[in-house]
C-alpha cells in the first residue's frame, strides 16, 4: 500500500506499544457508541438470566448480584472505531461465578449475550471463562451510568468493545456459534484486537 | 406484489447489491480538496475498484507513514451511489491525527488507503420512509439519503430536521433547506423560527408514516434526539443512531 504523503508517525514508542495494531489513545475521554436508542432502565428493574444449555437456569436480580463474590478488572479496553482506552476499572462479577452457578452442559461452546433492547453479540465459551469476562455496575468507583450500559453491562475486555454488551439481561449458552447483532451487520465473529478482527473477511 | 411494492418500477436504481463488508483496502485519490468552513474539509475522491454503497454507510480512511506506521478513522459518505466519486465531510478535531492531516495537509492527487462501504444497520434501504435528526457534522448521512431520495424520484421518503448553532455552523445548509429540509438554528433566528432546538411540535409533524429513524450527531446531541423522537411518539424500536465524540 501507498505511503501517504506527508504523514509521519506522530507518537514516539512508549504507550503505544499498549495500543493494538490501528487503535489510538482516546484519552480521558470515553466515547459513547450505541447503535440503538438509550434505554431507561432502573436498577430494581433489571435481572440477568444464565440460560440455555446449562443444569440450572439461574436468574440474579439486582440485590442478587451484590450478594456475589466481587471482581475487578483493570487495564486497557479498545473498540473498533479505532479508539482504545487505558488504565479503565471496572467493578461487578466474574461471569465464572455465574457459568459456575449454572453449570454448562459438556455440549455448551458458545455463549449469545443479549442486552434488554433486543441487542445481541456472540462469544465463544472460552472468551466469557478463566477471568476474562464481568458483569460489571461500576465504573472508575462509581455507578455504571445509563449511556454506557448501566445499570449492568457485560465486560469483554479482551475483544473489541462491541462484545462488551450493554444493558445486559441475558447469556444463553449455545452448541452453535449464532452471529450477534454486529456480527450480522458486516462486523468480525470473534474481534480480536491484536489480531485486527474488524470486518467479515478479516483472518 | 404490488406495482408500487418493494418490487416494483420505484426501485430501479435502488441499492439492493450492497455486501456485508468490502474487506479489501483499496486506493483512492483527492480529486478536489476544499474547506467549506475553517473547521472542515470536503474531498471528493475517486475508488479504485469502487463497490455499491447505500446511503448512511461509510469508509475506512488509512494514512500510512514511511516507517509503515498507520492511522484510519471512519467517515460517513455524503454522495449517492451513482456519483462517479465519492464524498466525505471532515471536521478538523484539535489534535485529531487523520482530521487535522486531511484539513491541512492533504491535497488534490494524493492518494490515500481506503477501505469501504461499512456498515449496514445505519444505512437507508432506499424503500422505507425515513425520518434523519441529526446534528453538526452528523447531517452528512443525511445528505446522502437525500441525495440518493431525489435521484430516485422519490424525495418524500427521506425528512431531515438538521439542527445546527447557525447556518453558518451547519454543514450543506443550503442544499438541504432547497431539499425541503427543517433546519433547526440553536443559536440564530432565521425567517420566523426563533433560535432553539428543535421542538417536539416540528419533530412530530414529519412522523406521519416514519418507520425508521436516523440519529447522527456527538452524543449529547444523539440523546437529546433520542428523546424528542421518543416524546414525539415513535418507538425505540425505530430509531438508529450513530455518535461521535468523547465523553466522561
Amino acid at each position: 500500500m501507498p505511503v501517504t504523503r506527508g504523514f509521519f508517525r506522530r507518537r514516539p514508542d512508549g504507550p503505544e506499544s499498549r495500543l493494538p495494531p490501528g487503535q489510538y489513545d482516546v484519552g480521558a475521554g470515553w466515547p459513547v457508541l450505541t447503535a440503538e436508542a438509550t434505554p431507561h432502565l432502573e436498577r430494581d428493574a433489571w435481572s440477568v438470566r444464565v440460560d440455555g444449555l446449562v443444569d440450572r437456569p439461574t436468574t440474579w436480580t439486582w440485590d442478587d448480584v451484590q450478594q456475589l463474590p466481587r471482581s475487578a478488572y483493570t487495564g486497557d479496553i479498545h473498540c473498533v472505531t479505532t479508539w482504545s482506552k487505558f488504565d479503565v476499572t471496572f467493578g461487578g462479577v466474574s461471569v465464572d461465578t455465574l457459568l459456575e452457578a449454572a453449570g454448562p452442559t459438556a455440549d455448551a461452546a458458545f455463549v449469545v449475550a443479549h442486552a434488554s433492547t433486543g441487542y445481541t453479540t456472540n462469544l465463544p465459551l472460552a472468551d466469557v471463562t478463566g477471568g476474562r469476562a464481568w458483569l460489571v455496575w461500576e465504573y472508575a468507583g462509581k455507578p455504571l451510568t445509563r449511556e454506557h450500559g448501566g445499570p449492568v453491562r457485560l465486560l469483554v475486555p479482551h475483544l473489541y468493545f462491541w462484545k462488551s454488551a450493554k444493558w445486559i439481561s441475558r447469556l444463553e449458552l449455545v452448541a452453535e456459534d449464532q452471529p450477534g447483532f454486529w456480527e450480522r451487520n458486516g462486523y468480525h465473529d470473534r474481534g480480536d484486537p491484536w489480531r485486527e478482527q474488524r470486518y467479515q473477511g478479516d483472518a | 406484489m404490488s406495482a408500487d411494492g418493494p418490487d416494483g418500477p420505484d426501485d430501479v436504481g435502488a441499492i439492493d447489491a450492497v455486501t456485508a463488508t468490502t474487506t479489501a483496502w483499496t486506493t483512492g485519490r483527492i480529486i478536489t480538496h476544499d474547506l467549506p468552513a475553517p473547521h472542515l474539509v470536503r474531498l471528493r475522491m475517486h475508488v479504485e475498484d469502487r463497490q455499491r454503497h447505500r446511503p448512511g454507510q461509510h469508509y475506512l480512511i488509512r494514512l500510512r507513514a514511511p516507517d509503515d506506521y498507520t492511522a484510519q478513522r471512519s467517515y460517513s459518505l455524503a454522495s449517492d451511489d451513482d456519483d462517479p466519486l465519492v464524498e466525505f465531510l471532515v471536521e478538523r478535531l484539535p489534535g485529531g491525527e487523520v482530521s487535522e492531516f486531511l484539513a491541512d495537509v492533504a491535497e488534490v492527487g494524493d492518494v490515500l488507503e481506503l477501505r469501504g462501504p461499512i456498515g449496514r444497520w445505519f444505512s437507508w434501504d432506499t424503500r422505507t420512509p425515513a425520518l434523519c435528526l441529526v446534528g453538526g457534522t452528523g447531517v452528512v448521512p443525511a445528505v446522502a439519503m437525500t441525495r440518493t431520495a431525489r435521484r430516485l424520484g422519490r424525495p418524500d421518503l427521506v425528512r431531515v430536521v438538521a439542527v445546527g448553532r447557525g447556518p453558518d455552523d451547519l454543514p450543506y445548509a443550503d442544499e438541504l433547506d432547497r431539499a425541503g429540509a427543517t433546519l433547526a438554528f440553536t443559536r440564530q433566528s432565521v425567517g420566523e423560527r426563533p433560535a432553539g432546538p428543535p421542538t417536539r411540535e416540528e419533530v412530530a409533524a414529519l412522523l406521519d408514516g416514519v418507520e425508521v429513524a436516523f440519529v447522527c450527531g456527538s452524543s449529547r446531541f444523539a440523546a437529546f434526539a433520542e428523546g424528542l423522537l421518543t416524546e414525539a411518539g415513535l418507538s425505540p424500536d425505530a430509531i438508529r443512531v450513530e455518535r461521535f465524540g468523547v465523553t466522561g
